[in-house]
């Protein structure tokens, strides 16, 4: 473990440009998938709720559910972009 | 040393940028993105082609697929989204489908394996036709005022709001549309294309360290093929119902 953690502070100090903002991208990539994560969970599952209450109207719920779904991932796709930029 | 922070990784350009091939050093030089596409087009346009020559009553070969497209576009895209005077749009709207499809599903073919929509030039241009197509039709329906005033100031809203409404709903159909269709395409190309090459360069690195190290990785790329195809399909499925639903929204405007 500790060999691990000097390994990593020896490629942090020997390139630490590079490794600091390959973490930042890391870590902001992460961040912008939390918001989106629970707002897929919340819109799929509301529209199965839906689907199971009402299955004649079960179509309406499916169209409606991509599209919500593709709203809420544009900010996890917004947070992927910002991580491929940030690469070094 | 040990690698850790894989600092080494090659850079994600190695994986997304082509030497051109063909004419090259003239404006028409044509790479392996450029080559999937003509392609994807041809694939579209040969699949119409062959499915109107010869109409049986009980279709058969490509007739089936266009037909089956055809016929869940027009039901599950424009009749969820637009209604029956959608109709005229239905060209427009499968060819997009099957064009944006058979680009995507290059990225699991084997030998291509390359995800044509990765590269942001043509995601962005038919985001730029979606643009140009759902301001004309709402100019053309509503008038250039009428258009804009249903945009800008949607019913229902308490009057204060405008303040902050308009210039959201401005930004919106003016930028954020076409720049988040484009993107969304874009980016969901990228990951899973990044996402392959990872697992078949560490089940290739693995081969030979055992069964279980082999193992895991190899069937994860198994999976991850197969969410690939769905991804292709679904992908195309979103840009087309979210260009159904812009038109949708010029068409009908809010009351």
């Amino acid at each position: 473990m500790l060999a691990l953690i000097s390994t990593i502070l020896a490629q942090l100090t020997g390139d630490g440009e590079a490794g600091l903002s390959a973490i930042g991208a890391g870590l902001g990539y992460g961040l912008a998938a939390i918001g989106p994560g629970i707002g897929i969970g919340i819109v799929v599952g509301n529209a199965i709720t839906a689907m199971a209450r009402q299955p004649e109207s079960a179509g309406v719920a499916r169209t409606t559910m991509f599209l919500g779904i593709a709203f809420t991932e544009a900010l996890a796709l917004i947070g992927f972009v910002v991580f491929i930029l940030l690469l070094p | 040393m040990m690698n850790v922070l894989a600092l080494e990784f090659p850079p994600v350009t190695h994986l997304f940028e082509w030497p051109d091939f063909l004419f090259t050093d003239t404006p028409v030089a044509l790479n392996k993105t450029g080559a999937i596409y003509v392609l994807a087009l041809l694939l579209t346009a040969g699949l119409f082609w062959a499915a109107g020559r010869r109409r049986a009553l009980v279709p058969v070969g490509a007739q089936t697929v266009a037909e089956t497209g055809i016929e869940f576009v027009e039901s599950n895209i424009i009749m969820q989204t637009i209604g029956p005077d959608g109709r005229r749009y239905l060209p427009l709207l499968t060819t997009m489908f099957f064009f944006i499809f058979f680009s995507n599903i290059f990225g699991v073919i084997p030998l291509v394996q390359f995800p044509a929509n990765s590269r942001m030039a043509i995601p962005l241009a038919l985001a730029l036709v979606v643009w140009v197509i759902y301001h004309y039709v709402g100019i053309r329906t509503q008038g250039f005022f009428g258009y804009f005033k249903g945009s800008l100031f949607p019913p229902g809203v308490p009057w204060p709001l405008y303040i902050l409404v308009a210039p959201i709903e401005l930004l919106q159909i003016l930028l954020i549309r076409p720049l988040s269709l484009a993107i969304r395409l874009w980016a969901n190309m990228v990951a899973g294309h990044l996402l392959l090459v990872s697992f078949a360069v560490l089940s290739a690195a693995l081969w030979g360290a055992g069964f279980i190290p082999a193992a895991l990785p190899f069937f994860a790329l198994i999976l991850i093929t197969a969410f690939e195809i769905f991804v292709s399909a679904l992908q195309a499925f979103i840009f087309t119902i979210l260009t159904a639903v812009y038109i949708g929204g010029s068409l009908h405007p809010q009351h």
